[in-house]
């Protein structure tokens, strides 16, 4: 079964086509890349997956379970937990700056899971020296730097158990140097068969780690293949001009 | 000179009682106010704007005399003065804090709206757990000032014959030809304020282990 499945997805802000008629799924295990230009769609399509943003029509299935079905919403009970075995990876973080970090990554748990606390607390630990992060459990976020944080955010993600990861440009809000570390943990989880899903300006990254990726263009989706296959030999036109500029321009 | 203390220091009672009787039921009233001011729904936008507007466009001391004659020209029935007093003081000040509060919910960032939904929590414990404690935190500084401004305000309570502190004083004054009781009392609200004043510090650095 496909961990998500997403057919004829279409978003419109009034007469705006963001998202246009977009089909694919993700597979048990795997991860896919979306590439493409800025302000192409691919931030919203992650959005309207995580019910950030309401589609406008099309149906959207998690595991199995239509959250959308030909652009009707299922009622909340069903839409809650659907969206549970989701986590989303957002570009600037948006850790809670009054908890610690560890209750950051506890506190979902205790109030959604309805996890004990001690068992909530022993999943964080392990998450965040898995991060690289075991000194800083009792930190605070305005005490991290951009990639600390970032990686916080993905322990806070996984300690709710999530059948897939998505990462909405994880990298686009820090330092050059520090995108590296973020990548690495990517990699690490993929390695482990962390099924996933990455909005990424990383060109070189998607084509290493990804095992297919999907260029979207204007809404729509332009091309998409084994990952290394499409950056290295695109076949659609729109491909080949993207990834031209891109290494004409450098890296984001 | 013992008397006329004694008399202040309960006059003094008197208006700490305004204080805190005020503050307990207006910081709690003025919540839904600040939901209902930004409510979506106009039916319900619309009286709440209202309601503010008049309770900041009028004086206060207006209000104390509406609140406490308008029953008894309109239905001739007469109530107790102090009750009236925390009525109209209530509902004054819960629309300040309405708007203090507005202030501060809208300065939240969205995304830590988004971050909570996509982790699961309810509305309730998005708003309880993640938003409101920022909110406290951002709101100090304008609510010491609301707050200051209220233990001032109680002096105004002797509008309709309630005997707190100020009015105390000027009869004591006008009975010893004597500025000293008003002086006397200008320096009770100094310390009530400072007192305040170093609460509210206190609280600030309390919260001030992130930003």
């Amino acid at each position: 079964m496909d961990v998500v499945s997403v057919e004829h997805l279409s978003k419109s802000y009034g007469d705006v086509r963001v998202i246009s008629d977009i089909s694919f799924s993700v597979h048990q295990g795997e991860v896919l890349a979306i590439i493409g230009p800025s302000g192409s769609g691919k931030s919203t399509l992650l959005r309207a997956i995580t019910h950030l943003e309401t589609a406008t029509s099309g149906t959207i299935a998690i595991c199995g379970t239509r959250i959308l079905d030909r652009g009707v919403y299922a009622d909340g009970a069903t839409l809650r937990s659907a969206l549970l075995k989701l986590g989303l990876v957002f570009q600037d973080f948006n850790l809670f700056p009054h908890f610690s970090v560890l209750r950051n990554v506890t506190e979902a748990q205790v109030r959604v899971l309805r996890r004990g606390k001690a068992e909530a607390r022993e999943v964080a630990l392990a998450l965040l020296e898995k991060m690289g992060l075991a000194g800083k459990a009792s930190a605070y976020p305005c005490e991290l730097s951009g990639g600390q944080k970032q990686r916080v955010s993905i322990a806070r993600a996984l300690a709710l158990d999530p059948q897939v990861l998505l990462f909405d440009e994880p990298t686009s809000a820090l330092d050059p140097e520090l995108t590296g570390e973020i990548l690495k943990v990517i990699r690490t989880l993929a390695a482990e068969k962390m099924t996933m899903v990455v909005v990424t300006h990383e060109m070189g990254f998607a084509r290493d780690v990804a095992d297919r990726a999907m260029l979207i263009d204007a809404g729509v989706i332009v091309e998409e293949g084994p990952a290394r296959e499409l950056i290295d030999n695109p076949r659609n036109e729109r491909t080949r001009a993207f990834l031209k500029r891109f290494s004409q321009t450098g890296q984001e | 000179m013992v008397k006329m203390l004694g008399a202040m220091l309960e006059g003094s009672l008197v208006s700490l009682e305004i204080f805190f009787l005020t503050l307990v039921f207006a910081l709690p009233l003025a919540l839904p106010v600040a939901f209902g001011r930004m409510s979506t729904s106009r039916l319900v936008r619309a009286p709440v704007n209202l309601y503010i507007l008049v309770m900041r466009g009028t004086p206060l001391i207006l209000q104390i005399l509406f609140v406490y004659f308008a029953p008894y020209y309109l239905f001739e029935a007469s109530y107790d003065r102090f009750t009236a007093v925390i009525v109209a003081f209530t509902v004054n000040y819960a629309a300040y804090f309405a708007e203090i509060y507005r202030g501060g919910i809208q300065s939240i960032p969205k995304g830590q709206y988004e971050a909570a939904k996509v982790l699961g929590f309810t509305r309730a414990d998005t708003f309880f757990r993640i938003v409101l404690p920022q909110v406290v935190k951002r709101i100090l500084p304008a609510s010491a000032n609301e707050v200051i401004t209220l233990v001032k305000d109680t002096a105004l309570a002797q509008t309709i014959g309630v005997a707190e502190l100020f009015r105390v004083a000027q009869n004591a004054s006008a009975r010893q030809f004597s500025t000293t009781p008003i002086f006397i009392a200008g320096v009770i609200y100094f310390v009530m304020n400072w007192a305040v004043s170093e609460l509210f510090l206190r609280a600030e650095r309390k919260l001030a282990y992130y930003s």
